[in-house]
């Protein structure tokens, strides 16, 4: 079956989604997801959208359903990368994508995810910032 | 008057059909110069409407027109199912009406995304959207 490929960094998990997704791929990238955060207790979600070239309500409701899902299970999900006209669409369709964070890119994206998982607790390792 | 200049037809029988279709809208799109924005918008329409017939009309035939209207040329999408119907439309465009259990946005929130929207609906025979985008609406 195919399946979106999720990347552990750390306390993150990274989804890059770079085929426009057909239902099938998009629900089982949502519980592949809630699963990986449970096995890998990770804080927080990134998802990179900007391959992404419309999202519709059902991607949107996926989306909103892997922040809720990861909310419950304590990690933040931040979506990253969506396309000026996709965010246009969107709004005119009437969503607004609540539940998740958003971010310009990848980079602002994860420093928003260390910030919140930073304000939740005292970090450790505070120089773990990622190489560029 | 629209005049139609190009013709095309897809059978939608799974969800499997839907990024294909989607994909054959945006070269149609593409082809008559249309925007980004619109564009984005036409497809994500079709996206929505697609899905609606598959979930509640079992599948069907979606059409797809290039169409022209004295300067500006557009695309028309025609999603034609053998579905129940839909008993109540003016109930069906109300933002947040579903029987399904998805977020009721797609009819409402597909119509604000194009420039004209019609449906017809006979209970028991199925149901039929149009929509147009033109180029420069």
């Amino acid at each position: 079956m195919d399946r979106i490929p999720i990347l552990r960094m750390g306390k993150f998990l990274l989804v890059t989604i770079q085929i426009d997704l057909y239902d099938r791929l998009a629900t089982n990238l949502e519980s592949d997801l809630v699963n990986m955060v449970n096995k890998t207790e990770a804080r927080g979600v990134l998802i990179d959208i900007s391959a992404l070239s419309i999202v519709d309500s059902f991607m949107g409701r996926i989306l909103g359903n892997i922040g809720s899902m990861s909310k419950i299970m304590d990690a933040e999900t931040v979506v990253v990368g969506m396309q000026p006209a996709v965010a246009i669409t969107l709004i005119e369709l009437g969503l607004e994508l609540k539940g998740v964070h958003t971010a310009l890119n990848v980079e602002k994206g994860m420093e928003l995810l260390k910030e919140k998982i930073g304000s939740s607790e005292e970090e450790p390792d505070a120089d773990e910032d990622s190489i560029d | 008057m629209k005049i139609v200049l190009t013709k095309d037809k897809m059978q939608i029988g799974k969800e499997q059909d839907v990024v294909p279709f989607r994909n054959r809208v945006k070269e149609y799109a593409v082809k008559i110069g249309m925007s980004l924005v619109n564009q984005t918008k036409l497809i994500t329409a079709a996206s929505e409407l697609v899905r609606n017939m598959l979930k509640y009309g079992g599948g069907g035939e979606a059409l797809i027109e290039v169409i022209s209207q004295g300067r500006d040329n557009g695309v028309r999408l025609t999603f034609k199912d053998k579905g129940p119907g839909i008993k109540d439309i003016t109930l069906a465009m109300k933002d947040g009406y579903t029987t399904g259990k998805s977020l009721g946005l797609g009819l409402p929130g597909t119509k604000r995304l194009v420039n004209e929207f019609d449906i017809k609906s006979t209970v028991g025979e199925g149901t039929t959207v149009s929509i147009i985008k033109w180029k420069n609406g």
